[in-house]
């Protein structure tokens, strides 16, 4: 057991070195020169060729990577091209927020993924199943543009439940975290409806019912438990997905996130905060992937690691 | 000098009034305003600013030796209470005022001054103003690192500041009403080293009492500012990352004041027809000029005829109309609200057969293949096309590029990358209202190097010593011969076509009905967007 955790905490560390490595490498070979962005228009190349030297960007690539890894191993993630600051100061104040949107978010995917995916099953090839899934899958094939402008403006425009956009109580929270559930929730639905399905025609469950257990007690002490198990590592994959939405669903609703902070290094071509949040979304995945599949041996203890 | 400034005075004071009764009002102090904005305030240190968002926070932060009429292109003095140029225009000798205080209480000496200024060009700052300043004594040696201070700049006293050219600039007072000639305590600056962005202490209107990063940051009025009755405001709360979009839905409801990123292209239309927006809507110049540049080193337009018949394919009133009348169609580099701009001049007119006259003429009767760079980022992929399809009439088959801001700056600015260049999205604001701006960098010699800004690598020799002598011009009664000497530089550019002007754009401000003061404050051509100090709340 703990050789397994620390098997895959290796393989995580590896992960997130690949990671910064194909990063770093892709943005050095973009054809911006960041040295020329920081001197502005008006400079003479003398100045241009200073500030490349004092940001070492004069040195061969390999060297440039090695510095930058060392300086991230004494958390030193370098200063931001535009905005001067450190880049660890500019993601502490966007956790936060990111944090809770994706809280509740992946909650509310969760709590409408589930509860459409058991009704779905229990109705199975109904109107109902095929509403349900038809639903499930417009829900993760809308664009999120398109989908939280659309959110934003019925319910808090038009029918004034929500303020408009903005960071602050419960009350802001609410569209954004329900927008990014109602998306997301299609993986789930689906992934529940056909793992009840497989769980409703095993045997235990034609024992159960019977040795006369009740319907409810069957499909909550019996079904559930089993039909759940995949949807766990299933939240370590959707955090990856989950950010990409976030990039959009922040930016319309004006949440002061990651996300958005992503958005406007990406536009200009700030390298250090595009590397840093990648860094930072990595690290996110790999944690969640790992967390997840931990959790599995606990829920469901027939998985038995010691043989992979 | 009160002739000196009206030397400067440039006719084109850039709003047209939508409603008259706003100005008549007299001013109201007090009051609390909302502005929001989409994207980060990067930073307010003035030697760094250099974006829509923190351009006219920083003039309202700090000030510099000059400044502008408000609403105008007008200089007037600011720290300086007055200066004198000696008659060869290299020595100019500013008289500060005096009692004027930083924001932590210090009285502003003239070392300060010299402080500011060796700060912005010291290259340690990475200022991209630090170019600006290279007419003053002594600018390369601390470009280049050899000296720590500026020659050029003397504080005979507390309260004068002598600085010392090393060629005669025209255009140099308006240099020092750059936000990067500010002048900022070394105290403070030495206290918060590179955050000094984040924790800005100036003489100006306003001062920062809160910045949550990413959020919003908050202004309070100066209660100690030299000017009596300024600023009217008592406090503005800037939002930052509204979706310009949302921004003006919160607007409607009466939840914002000021919309800073203005309209949207795509909404446009919509808020122009809509009768509740019509008084809240303010329409100005700005020194803008949108243009497609046609890099004179590749063939086939090398060929001056190629790129006459260019400039005569392009129908610029359709442009002007894909972007919904945002701007009015251009046929020379400088805008018109510039001093210099010729109104007599005619540019080349649309005329697709003589274009194609044109390019059989040059032998390429059967057109070519070609390339436009052009950022991503709605309406210029869409104008390029406009280009593209006019193009196309006379057998030029151009082949659309589209990329990130930085990516189309970089191919610009490599010499055998970019045949055309369509300018819209990163070129060219006027840093300062003198014709001057719109050569050097851009039409000049001196831009057309590995990257730099002039993307058609137009280098005319003559011309840029012509630029040389209309520079020379600093006394007061010579400033209309130079603004003519001026224009007659770009008209005669124009012959060569290194470019094809598109349009003047036009900028858009959405207040709320509650805002007071002269809608010239709220497209204040200097502090873009617009004119904290001197706006009110009715």
């Amino acid at each position: 057991m703990v050789w397994y955790i620390a098997k895959r905490i290796a393989y995580s560390l590896l992960i997130l070195l690949g990671v910064t490595f194909i990063t770093y490498l892709l943005l050095y070979m973009i054809p911006a020169d960041p040295a020329r962005q920081i001197a502005g228009r008006s400079a003479t190349t003398e100045v241009v060729a200073n500030i490349r030297h004092q940001l070492g960007l004069d040195l061969p690539f390999y060297e440039q990577y090695v510095r930058y890894l060392g300086n991230l191993l004494q958390g030193d993630l370098g200063r931001s091209y535009v905005q001067r600051s450190e880049v660890s100061t500019l993601l502490a104040s966007r956790v936060g927020p990111t944090l809770q949107l994706m809280a509740a978010g992946i909650g509310f995917e969760l709590l409408i993924g589930i509860t459409l995916g058991i009704v779905a099953a229990l109705k199975r090839n109904s109107v109902l199943d095929q509403v349900l899934m038809a639903f499930s899958f417009i829900g993760v094939s809308s664009p999120h543009f398109i989908a939280a402008m659309l959110a934003l403006y019925f319910f808090a425009v038009y029918l004034g439940w929500f303020p408009l956009g903005g960071y602050g109580g419960v009350e802001h929270l609410l569209l954004p975290a329900i927008t990014l559930g109602v998306l997301g929730s299609g993986w789930y639905s689906r992934m529940v409806r056909s793992s009840m399905i497989e769980v409703l025609h095993q045997d235990f469950i034609r024992t159960a019912r019977a040795k006369g257990l009740g319907r409810a007690r069957v499909l909550l002490c019996h079904v559930l438990p089993n039909a759940i198990v995949p949807v766990i590592p299933m939240i370590g994959i959707d955090i990856g997905i989950f950010m990409s939405g976030l990039v959009v669903v922040e930016s319309v609703f004006g949440w002061p996130g990651l996300g958005q902070l992503a958005w406007q290094a990406i536009q200009q071509v700030d390298i250090p905060i595009i590397v840093g949040v990648t860094m930072l979304s990595a690290v996110a995945i790999v944690l969640g992937n790992l967390v997840a599949d931990l959790a599995v041996l606990f829920v469901d203890p027939r998985i038995d690691v010691t043989q992979t | 000098m009160n002739n000196k400034l009206k030397g400067f005075a440039l006719t084109a004071l850039c709003a047209t009034i939508s409603s008259q009764a706003l100005a008549q009002q007299t001013p109201q102090e007090g009051g609390e305003i909302v502005v929001t904005y989409q994207n980060d305030v990067a930073t307010l240190d003035p030697a760094i600013g250099y974006d829509w968002q923190n351009w006219s926070m920083i003039k309202s932060l700090f000030d510099g030796l000059m400044d502008y009429k408000p609403g105008t292109t007008e200089l007037k003095t600011d720290l300086a209470k007055d200066y004198e140029i000696s008659d060869d225009g290299l020595t100019y000798t500013f008289h500060l005022r005096e009692g004027v205080t930083f924001h932590n209480g210090r009285e502003m000496v003239a070392s300060d001054v010299k402080y500011s200024l060796e700060r912005t060009v010291n290259p340690k700052t990475q200022s991209p103003g630090a170019g600006f300043f290279s007419s003053i004594e002594g600018f390369d040696a601390m470009a280049s690192g050899e000296s720590t201070t500026l020659s050029g700049i003397t504080t005979p006293d507390d309260y004068t500041v002598k600085i010392q050219l090393s060629a005669p600039d025209a255009a140099f007072l308006h240099i020092m009403a750059l936000n990067f000639a500010s002048v900022v305590p070394k105290e403070s600056v030495e206290k918060w080293g590179r955050d000094f962005g984040k924790h800005p202490v100036g003489t100006g209107a306003f001062e920062l009492q809160d910045w949550a990063l990413g959020q919003h940051l908050t202004f309070v009025k100066n209660d100690d500012y030299y000017r009596e009755g300024i600023p009217y405001l008592d406090r503005i709360d800037f939002e930052i990352g509204q979706e310009p979009n949302v921004a003006l839905m919160r607007l409607q409801r009466g939840e914002v004041d000021i919309a800073g990123d203005g309209i949207p292209p795509a909404q446009f239309l919509q808020f122009r027809n809509d009768p509740d927006f019509k008084d809240l809507m303010v329409i100005g110049n700005q020194l803008h000029t949108g243009y497609l540049t046609m890099n004179v080193t590749m063939p086939p337009l090398d060929k001056v005829e190629v790129r006459r018949a260019i400039n005569m394919a392009i129908n610029k009133k359709r442009i002007v109309r894909i972007i919904n009348g945002r701007a009015i169609p251009a046929n020379q580099p400088l805008p018109p609200a510039m001093p210099g701009y010729d109104k007599e001049y005619k540019g080349y007119p649309y005329d697709v057969a003589k274009a194609k006259a044109l390019l059989e003429e040059a032998g390429y009767g059967d057109g070519f293949d070609t390339e436009i760079y052009v950022m991503n980022t709605d309406p210029q992929p869409r104008i390029a096309q406009a280009i593209q399809q006019d193009l196309a009439q006379i057998g030029v088959r151009a082949e659309i590029k589209s990329l990130a801001q930085a990516n189309v700056i970089a191919a610009g600015g490599a010499k055998d990358q970019a045949p055309m260049v369509w300018s819209g999205g990163m070129a060219w604001i006027a840093d300062f209202p003198d014709p001057s701006n719109f050569w050097g960098p851009i039409l000049g010699c001196e831009g057309a190097v590995p990257g730099g800004w002039n993307w058609s690598w137009y280098c005319n020799e003559e011309l840029d010593a012509e630029a040389a002598a209309a520079d020379a011009m600093v006394a007061p009664d010579q400033q209309q011969a130079r603004a003519e000497r001026w224009g007659k530089i770009f008209t005669t550019a124009m012959d060569d076509a290194p470019w094809v002007p598109i349009f003047n754009e036009q900028r858009f401000t959405v207040h709320s009905a509650r805002m007071g003061g002269d809608d010239a404050l709220y497209v204040d051509p200097v502090h873009i967007p617009v004119n904290y100090d001197y706006i009110w709340v009715k």
